[in-house]
């Protein structure tokens, strides 16, 4: 049998896969594109129909065989298919790779089918999403077994069980139960993985008998029926016996197979185990086994059309042939600041030599560092950023010098390589100094999101920022006049303490002589009252506690538990001792603090409720808030002008919704955005249009929301929705006098127009009204407030 | 109450109505027009220019709090402000008057301003009471809430019933199918229930529960054995049932009570704007 040896194999027929394939195509290379799916663009046929499609970043030209322009997914997708069919691409559908052997210029694929693929180079275009993992019984394969629903109004009258446990089953089953008879199959005897929202939808319907609940349950094989009014049997074993379930359809929710492990199978390696971390690569997108080249989403590139310029560029690199990045222009421009004759490379080069911190980024990630980061030429006494600002950048010296001012007598200068902004980056709160710009200053500003990126990649770089901030740390805080020489001693017996949300972090009554200072996160001070623990206070990252136990009292007189996932830095007696005998004053300070402490305990304990309101706030989760909007009960007339504020001021949509939520005495916590101190919203938003601005740190939606509805499906609190813009502005006498138009705050749009979008919207805390948030604003009576966490307490009493 | 717009920036607006109110009352008792006070005197019509001039203001307020792009200071501030002005307009309106009344249009347009303010006055209670009553009323629930346990609790109700003999099943169906609150204003605002029952083949009164309570205790003396726990439960659910539709009615009685008010503010407000208007044409006709 003759094998056929590929110059290129691509995997995965995602965007940056098929252009690649139809790059080689192009080029007249022999090639094959191998899909494990049967259809090209696995993860974007699972979009709902009609959706939307952007092609963000607008500045960034598309370089590709195959066109891609915004539109509907069903125009896009066919766009590809004739795109590959013009070509004449070689697809080979349902092919899924299992195992690469070889090495450059002879790999073997091992296919899941047992077929083998020989090819020179592999391209690795697999995505993020994994593939859905298979019932894996006995007739499994068979025809009326699905891995996925696009719309549950397609079925009816039918029998339909859904396999799995957890937020797509419990959603599948619950939109099937209307028109058709549906059973839901769970392992195990709850439903332990699924959003509160979705657990008790699914347990309503199963107590009201739409939804035929099987708990302990799990399947062990699929009969085939011929010529029956089912078409197959699902067989279970359950706690009582094997039942079996005539059928006419199976869906099986039960995950995706993250591809990590995959891809690791494959050789290649990842820098650690964040699972957020990419595979190390070089500028041409090759990973450490020479001959596989990863793009997309797999690379780190999660949008389409940097996927599909990589594919056309991997081709590229492969044939040896000089191309630069479709980005280079991008960086170009951002360059042209600087007084530098040099190239792009050069100076990226330039940039990794001057600055510590990014010497060991690899070439390709520092590139897509500066392309998210921007160049400043600073003149001297410019302010960097203010202490308090909420700003969270992180800036690396280029070229001449910083000055963080700690106090009014001290004032530290940094030189070239050196950073600032590294506390508010780890812990998400304001700026605890002033960073002015010194002499001949240049430098680069990288945004939150993209340094977290690095730092759950590359060890170096965490490590490197850890040290650095505890030093800093404890100089702001107990030695702003000791050098920061004399304290690294100290900082290097400093440990970082990592705590899980109700983790307790020290106990009442017990013994301890380390203390802490809350890096992330935040913490509540309880005491024990008659077996009950009443929660006495709460503290934002930057505090400290335990300081008692350094001055002598080793018996904690308090519990402080972790409210969300918590950091802290602790240090140790002897360190500390160290520390007091090089700060002269300290000693007393914190005596002095200590005392205002217990006061303040004594006060709040002698408020009127105060530990129920305080553990109820917690546990709405607003430990981990900035600012959050509460309402007073006793004073709320249920007029909704909260609402028609928010709406009028922000296209229509209110981003509040003022009767959900729950209420403890007389303190109700609507549905609205708490602001978060590390937004699990930001955490995956492909365009990066999530970012915290403005003094407040208020966290902020742009423009370049693309609608694919990440943030809203990541933020726990629900405050996040897909709306369209309202067009029509309501005015008032037109409203008042004639009857004509909406009445104002009443201006919201169900449905867009063609080529309108759904895109997330949020409270954005009214960041473009001087005056501040439109809801507290109007309310009428002062029963709505915005509070940071530090003013809970003002509740009480 | 700290924060509520009584007390709003530490009574500012009080302070500063009381203020104004006690100077017109000096220059009242001051000023000497040589014939008995009224409105056509010099300080007359001062009165009258300024309480015409607040009126305007007090009604503002209406479009003012749908100024939610824009507008000085809070909605809040505002409504202190027209709360103690409004109240100072009493004075003001009725220095203005020389204590001068009679069957014409000067003094209607007196009465309905007194009208609107103490209408306010209603509305002012009405607003620093009630919130937190309907608040403690539904345990920091919202009627929403109770809307969803009452119908999670007849879905109960009717599954136990279901268990038990066929004409208890038809007495609680029907009891829960006719149960009804709200409906008129009137309605709301007495409570009024006009729920029903179907018993032994006639629609009877059923207001509060009261005859499918009585009745299902009354079946359980007279039942044994398994029948006799069933209708215990049914009996202990449907007290619950009861206890609901009352926190419901109250809550909606309460609401009513709490809005009512406005239906009265409001167009009062804008007939005193027309004879205000018919005031002040008449009088510069009859000058």
């Amino acid at each position: 049998m003759e094998v056929n040896l590929y110059e290129i194999a691509v995997i995965g027929a995602g965007p940056g896969g098929l252009s690649a394939a139809a790059r080689c195509a192009e080029l007249d290379i022999p090639h094959v594109l191998l899909e494990s799916s049967p259809k090209i663009a696995n993860t974007i046929q699972k979009y709902q129909k009609g959706k939307h499609v952007m092609d963000e970043p607008g500045i960034l030209p598309l370089r590709s065989p195959v066109g891609f322009v915004a539109g509907k997914r069903e125009e896009i997708l066919s766009v590809w298919e004739d795109g590959l069919t013009h070509h004449k691409v070689k697809v080979e559908y349902g092919a899924e790779a299992k195992s690469i052997s070889g090495q450059k210029g002879d790999f073997t694929i091992g296919l899941v089918s047992g077929k083998e693929v020989k090819a020179k180079h592999i391209i690795l275009g697999i995505g993020l999403q994994g593939n859905p993992r298979q019932l894996g019984v006995p007739g499994d394969q068979a025809d009326f077994i699905q891995y996925q629903l696009d719309d549950p109004d397609e079925y009816s009258g039918e029998s339909i069980a859904v396999v799995g446990a957890g937020d797509a089953a419990i959603e599948n089953a619950i939109a099937l139960s209307k028109n058709n008879k549906v059973c839901i199959i769970n392992r195990k005897d709850e439903f332990a993985r699924a959003k509160e929202g979705n657990l008790n939808l699914i347990l309503a319907a199963i107590e009201s008998g739409a939804v035929q609940g099987f708990y302990s349950s799990s399947p062990t094989a699929v009969e085939v029926l011929e010529g029956e009014e089912f078409r197959g049997n699902l067989v279970l074993s359950t706690d009582v016996g094997e039942e079996k379930i005539p059928v006419h359809r199976v869906i099986g929710r039960l995950g995706a197979i993250p591809p990590r492990k995959l891809v690791e199978s494959f050789g290649i390696e990842f820098p650690n185990k964040d699972m957020s971390a990419i595979p190390a690569l070089t500028s041409e997108y090759e990973s450490n086994v020479p001959g596989i080249y990863v793009i997309g989403a797999l690379g780190g590139y999660p949008l389409i059309k940097q996927a599909m310029n990589q594919g056309y560029e991997a081709v590229a690199y492969i044939l040896g042939h000089d191309v630069k990045p479709a980005d280079h222009g991008l960086i170009e421009d951002k360059f042209k600041v600087l007084p530098y004759t040099e190239d792009v490379d050069h100076i990226l080069k330039l940039m990794q030599e001057r600055i510590p911190i990014f010497s060991s980024v690899n070439a390709l990630l520092f590139r897509e560092l500066i392309l998210d980061s921007n160049v400043h030429v600073k003149q001297a006494g410019d302010v960097v950023f203010a202490k308090d600002d909420y700003s969270s950048s992180f800036y690396t010296v280029l070229e001449g010098e910083i000055k963080t001012i700690i106090n009014a007598d001290l004032t530290i200068l940094s030189g070239v390589g050196a950073f600032t902004g590294e506390g508010s980056l780890i812990s998400g709160r304001r700026r605890s100094a002033t960073v002015i710009a010194g002499e001949n200053c240049i430098l680069i500003e990288t945004p939150r999101r993209t340094m977290n990126k690095l730092i759950a990649s590359i060890d170096m770089v965490k490590r490197v920022l850890d040290e650095t901030f505890i030093v800093r740390q404890i100089q702001t805080k107990f030695a702003p006049n000791t050098p920061i020489a004399e304290l690294e001693p100290i900082a290097s017996k400093a440990v970082i303490n990592l705590y899980a949300p109700n983790e307790v972090i020290m106990q009442e009554g017990g013994e301890g002589d380390t203390f802490h200072l809350i890096r992330k996160g935040s913490v509540t001070v309880s005491n024990n009252v008659d077996d009950v623990d009443v929660i006495r206070t709460y503290l934002p990252a930057g505090a400290d506690i335990g300081e008692m136990a350094l001055l002598g009292d080793t018996v904690r007189s308090a519990t402080i538990t972790a409210t969300v996932k918590t950091e802290t830095v602790s240090i140790d007696k002897q360190a500390f001792e160290l520390l007091l005998s090089r700060s002269p004053g300290l000693r007393e300070a914190l005596q002095a603090k200590t005392r205002s402490r217990h006061q303040q305990n004594i006060n709040i304990a002698g408020g009127d409720g105060a530990d129920g309101l305080l553990s109820f706030l917690m546990d709405q989760g607003l430990g981990e808030a900035t600012n959050a909007l509460v309402i007073d009960e006793n004073n709320c007339v249920g007029c909704d002008l909260c609402e028609q504020a928010c709406a009028a001021t922000h296209d229509g949509t209110s981003r509040l919704d003022r009767k959900a939520g729950p209420t403890h005495a007389h303190i109700h916590v609507p549905t609205s955005c708490r602001h978060c101190e590390d937004p699990h919203c930001m955490k995956d938003c492909p365009p990066n249009a999530i970012q915290r601005m403005g003094a407040g740190g208020e966290v902020v939606i742009g423009d370049t929301c693309i609608g694919c509805g990440n943030c809203e499906q990541n933020c726990p609190y629900g405050v996040i929705k897909m709306s369209y813009k309202s067009k029509a502005p309501a005015n008032f006498w037109q409203w008042m006098l004639f009857g004509i138009g909406l009445r104002p705050g009443k201006g919201a749009v169900a449905s867009g127009g063609e080529n309108e979008i759904k895109k997330a919207v949020k409270c954005d805390m009214c960041i473009d009204q001087s005056t501040g948030p439109a809801c507290v604003r109007s309310c009428p009576t002062g029963a709505a407030m915005r509070l940071s966490p530090e003013q809970f307490t003002n509740l009480i009493g | 109450m700290s924060n509520s717009f009584v007390s709003h920036a530490k009574g500012r607006y009080f302070w500063a109505a009381l203020a104004f109110v006690v100077v017109a009352v000096i220059i009242y008792g001051w000023h000497d027009p040589k014939q008995p006070p009224n409105g056509g005197t010099w300080y007359g019509y001062t009165l009258g220019t300024i309480g015409a001039l607040m009126i305007l203001w007090l009604l503002y307020l209406g479009k003012r709090k749908r100024n939610f792009a824009n507008g000085w200071g809070t909605t809040k501030g505002w409504v202190s402000a027209h709360i103690y002005f409004g109240t100072a307009l009493l004075i003001i309106g009725t220095l203005h008057t020389g204590f001068q009344f009679g069957w014409n249009i000067h003094t209607l347009a007196y009465v309905l301003m007194c009208l609107v303010i103490f209408s306010g006055f209603f509305g002012l209670y009405a607003y620093i009471v009630y919130p937190g009553s309907r608040n403690r009323l539904k345990s920091s629930q919202t009627l929403d809430d109770i809307f969803a346990q009452l119908e999670e609790l007849d879905l109960l109700v009717k599954k136990i019933v279901g268990k038990i003999s066929a004409d208890n099943q038809s007495l609680v169906t029907s009891a829960i199918n006719r149960t009804e609150f709200g409906g008129n204003v009137l309605d709301q605002l007495v409570a009024r229930d006009r729920s029903k029952v179907m018993l032994n083949g006639t629609l009877v009164d059923n207001r509060d529960q009261a005859v499918v309570v009585s009745q299902l205790v009354e079946r359980l003396t007279l039942a044994t054995g398994d029948e006799a726990q069933q209708l215990t439960t049914l009996v202990k659910e449907y007290s619950g049932r009861q206890r609901l539709l009352r926190i419901i009615r109250r809550d909606i009685r309460l609401n009513a009570i709490q809005e009512i008010w406005l239906m009265f503010h409001i167009p009062m407000s804008f007939g005193l704007l027309a004879a205000l208007a018919a005031h002040i044409v008449s009088v510069f006709i009859y000058w």
